[in-house]
């Protein structure tokens, strides 16, 4: 019986932490060049609503969730086109301006619903298939081999995170923007251009996380259906100190214990589920503090524009 | 085989040039050209405006007026990648570095900025071996930059340029922080290079290193030019005076009886470096009272480490240091402070000032807690503004007012913030790092002089440079340092410079 819920409760926790990769991923690049979005939440959003949208009107038919992602992940850049463009190139002050595209993308998802949808309405979505064989393995066949497709996905993009970060010339200019933007400006990289290529990605990977949770986790839209997700992913990337596995490792912390949490209430133990909701929140926070040593890695120039001529 | 851009630079001309900045007129009307294979040393006071100018021939500032003539043709240079494209390279004053990245990605960011994907790192590695291997320069390529001490992050910075080869070499002051030995071999190279067609602008307020490199001079002050000839006409005391306007003597430490009292006793101290290795390795040294203290050796061998574990910024491993007769091992930089330690680190943007803060704030960040400066937790701004100007006064820092941010003043005069900040606290033991580096010949002098007075004060240096000459001029003993030990003090009347070489090369001398 135990083992059969902490099975449960992992088998639940990974697919629950596949939103917090990918925004936390694209997140990742963008804070390592020296920007963050505080709006990925908005975007994820707005995400969600195409991405049901798109599935919606197609009725589901074959093809139309990977349709309804792409569609996510274009309207993602494009959102984050718009984050680029107001604290990159016009370099505005990038809380403010994360917050602003935040309530954009909430108001925006939120009217398109009431005008387009109006109620709860479900769609088929990306469901989670069992692999053949593998998933019958004790342990780990309910655990790994029994998810929706973007599940897989998300955890190969989590190695190609890493690979494009540590091994590619992109990589190397995103970390030399986000720390020292004067150095990686006399050393021929162009700054601004580089911040907003890792703006956008990271836009277009909100999208996705958001379609992900109306296409594949909730098979439905409603109303700030990310619930601050977006937020917890920006705090997960400080709490992963801006490196793919510590993102990974972070959401799956996360994930767990909100899984654990679920599984209070549905197996009935006794326990006052008001304080059990707090629990995932809670390891954030305490996980945070007790990890908060200064690390030489962070981008030193994280939420400053870059002047040529200013010196501070 | 170092140029290699497109186009060959035959003439570049800088033509009427002005930039201002906010209270400050950097530039004044600058007009100075340049030949392919010629060597110009650029002289100045701190603050005169050479970085500035060769910034804007970098393209990393816009002049207000005047304009750059390339072949005969005028040039937009608007941006260090167009700069870069021209063939222009440049080592910066301060190092233009990415502290998380490592030696080879540094290197390999500058030789593939226009690549989008493929990172080409054998080649990169190859090209850093061949460098280190040409030029006997000693680095370890996979080290983070942060990890490196301010000597090793110039000949990273050297490397960054040459592994580029360039038409026209700017050098922001490049030996500063370099051993003699170093100096003279990269002044080789730049002789080197000049012949194969290379021209070469060289910054640095050592005139011996002048005389020796460049054809030609140009001297700048507040920003105007107000000589430019050829080398060869002067002696480096013309020079100087050129410079300055008026003769510089650097002073010269007179014998002085040995207290017997030790003020700072060093015991047996481990520490470990930002790499991991053994940076300290049992090392013993014992100060007297009233002495100044000379340490040599080759950058990377435990200097800074040394400064470090002394303020409290490192952790000791295993054993003690008394100061005054109070052990101060591990305690905190504050409670060590307080107990009259001054301190001139080595980066002086990244440790010695808070960039963003006013000079003013810079001053007062080791003792704005304390009367007459605050009462009762309140700063009392108009003594914190006589004892800026005061500063400000009595060292000749440039700067438009207090209240301009410290990173905004040339590098010689962020130096001098520091300098003044830390001897104006009477120390009873101040551990100076290159306290002169950047400074001009004038301040040089000004700054020799008071670490002079402070020892006939009584009060004791641990005067930690590259300059033999400065350490010999300086110093009483001279105690060298290698691979984390003091290798032998010598008393540093009988010190001659070759062998002092020889032992900070590690090679104990017999006898
Ligand atoms: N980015 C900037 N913003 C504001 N003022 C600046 C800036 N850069 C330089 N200045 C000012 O321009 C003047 C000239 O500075 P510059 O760095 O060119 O001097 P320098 O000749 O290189 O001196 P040093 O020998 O000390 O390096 C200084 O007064 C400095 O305060
Ligand atoms: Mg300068």
């Amino acid at each position: 019986m135990l083992g059969e819920i902490i099975i449960g409760i992992i088998s639940a926790a990974v697919p629950l932490s596949i939103t917090f990769v990918l925004v936390g991923l694209g997140e990742m690049f963008n804070q390592r060049a020296g920007v963050y979005n505080l709006g990925a939440e908005g975007i994820m959003m707005v995400g969600a609503f195409i991405g049901f949208y798109v599935e919606y009107t197609m009725q589901s038919g074959p093809g139309s969730s990977t349709l309804g992602m792409l569609a996510a992940i274009g309207v993602g850049a494009f959102m984050g086109g718009i984050m680029a463009l107001v604290c990159v190139t016009f370099k505005a002050e990038q809380g403010i301006a994360g917050i602003a595209l935040y309530m954009l993308g909430w108001g925006v998802a939120g009217m398109l619903f009431r005008v387009y949808i109006g109620g709860t309405t479900t769609i088929v979505g990306l469901q989670a298939v069992n692999v053949p064989l593998l998933a019958d393995i004790p342990v780990l066949g309910p655990i790994f081999f029994s998810q929706n497709a973007m599940v897989y996905v998300t955890l190969f993009l989590v190695p190609l995170a890493w690979y494009m970060l540590n091994k590619t010339v992109w990589g190397l200019k995103a970390k030399a923007v986000g720390t020292a933007p004067m150095a990686a400006d006399t050393m021929g990289v162009k700054v601004d251009r580089t911040r907003i290529q890792c703006v956008v990605l990271a836009g277009a990977m909100a999208g996705l996380a958001g379609a992900y949770l109306s296409i594949c986790q909730t098979h439905m839209y409603a109303d700030n259906i990310t619930a601050g997700r977006g937020f917890i992913a920006v705090a997960l990337v400080y709490f992963g100190k801006w490196k793919p596995s510590g993102v990974l490792f972070g959401a799956l912390l996360f994930s767990l214990a909100h899984s654990f949490q679920r599984s209070i209430q549905v197996y009935g133990i006794d326990f006052p589920y008001e304080v059990a909701v707090v629990f995932p929140y809670l390891l954030v926070i305490v996980v945070l503090a007790f990890s908060g040593r200064s690390n030489i890695m962070a981008p030193a120039a994280l939420g400053k524009p870059y002047y040529r001529e200013l010196r501070d | 085989m170092f140029c290699n851009g497109q186009m060959q630079i035959e003439h570049i001309e800088l033509k009427n040039i002005t930039k201002r900045f906010p209270g400050v007129l950097a530039c004044d009307n600058i007009n100075l050209a340049l030949k392919q294979g010629e060597i110009l040393a650029l002289l100045g006071e701190n603050g005169a405006g050479k970085t500035t100018l060769m910034n804007i021939l970098y393209g990393l500032y816009q002049p207000d007026e005047g304009e750059v003539i390339v072949n005969g043709r005028q040039t937009a240079i608007d941006s260090p990648q167009k700069a870069g494209a021209l063939g222009i390279g440049m080592v910066h004053q301060h190092f233009m570095l990415v502290p998380n990245l490592t030696v080879r990605e540094n290197v390999a960011l500058c030789m593939f900025n226009d690549r989008t994907f493929h990172c080409d790192i054998a080649y990169v590695t190859e090209t850093i071996n061949r460098i280190c291997t040409d030029h006997r320069i000693k680095i370890d390529p996979d080290a983070y930059i942060y990890e490196l001490s301010v000597g090793e992050q110039q000949r990273v910075e050297l490397i960054k340029a040459l592994s580029l080869g360039a038409n026209l070499l700017i050098l922001d002051e490049p030996t500063a922080v370099l051993t003699p030995q170093e100096t003279d071999k990269l002044i080789l190279l730049l002789q080197e290079m000049a012949a194969s067609g290379c021209s070469i602008i060289f910054i640095s307020h050592k005139l011996n290193e002048v005389k020796a490199v460049s054809h030609h001079v140009a001297v700048l002050r507040g920003g105007k030019l107000v000589y430019n000839g050829s080398t060869d006409d002067h002696t480096t005391n013309e020079l100087a005076s050129l410079m300055a306007g008026r003769d510089i003597n650097l002073p010269v430490a007179k014998e002085k009886e040995p207290s017997d009292k030790i003020i700072l006793d060093i015991q047996n101290v481990t520490a470990i470096g930002d790499r991991g290795t053994q940076a300290l390795n049992g090392l013993s040294l014992a100060l007297r009272k009233g002495e100044i203290m000379g340490i040599a050796g080759v950058s990377g061998n435990g200097q800074s480490e040394l400064a470090e574990v002394i303020n409290g910024i490192r952790k000791v491993q295993s054993g003690r240091i008394l100061f005054d007769g109070e052990d101060i091992t591990n305690r905190t930089p504050q409670q060590i402070i307080d107990r009259r330690m001054g301190y001139i680190p080595a980066d002086r943007l990244h440790e010695g000032t808070v960039a963003g803060f006013s000079v003013k704030e810079n001053m007062i960040l080791k003792d704005y807690a304390r009367p007459p400066l605050a009462q009762a937790t309140f700063l009392k701004d108009r003594a914190i503004c006589r004892y800026a100007n005061d500063l400000v006064a009595k060292f000749a820092i440039k700067t438009p007012s207090i209240d301009t941010t410290c990173a905004s003043l040339s590098g010689g005069n962020i130096q001098k913030v520091i300098v003044a900040r830390e001897m104006n606290r009477r120390p009873k033991v101040l551990v100076a790092v290159y306290p002169t580096r950047g400074l001009d010949m004038g301040a040089a002098e000004f700054v020799h002089s008071e670490l002079l007075a402070a020892r006939d004060k009584d009060e004791t240096v641990l005067l930690i440079s590259e300059e033999l000459e400065e350490l010999i001029n300086l110093s009483d003993r001279i105690a060298v340092i290698y691979e984390g030990k003091i290798l032998k003090i010598i008393p540093a009347k009988q010190a001659q410079k070759s062998a002092l070489g020889l032992l900070m090369a590690g090679v104990q001398s017999h006898g």
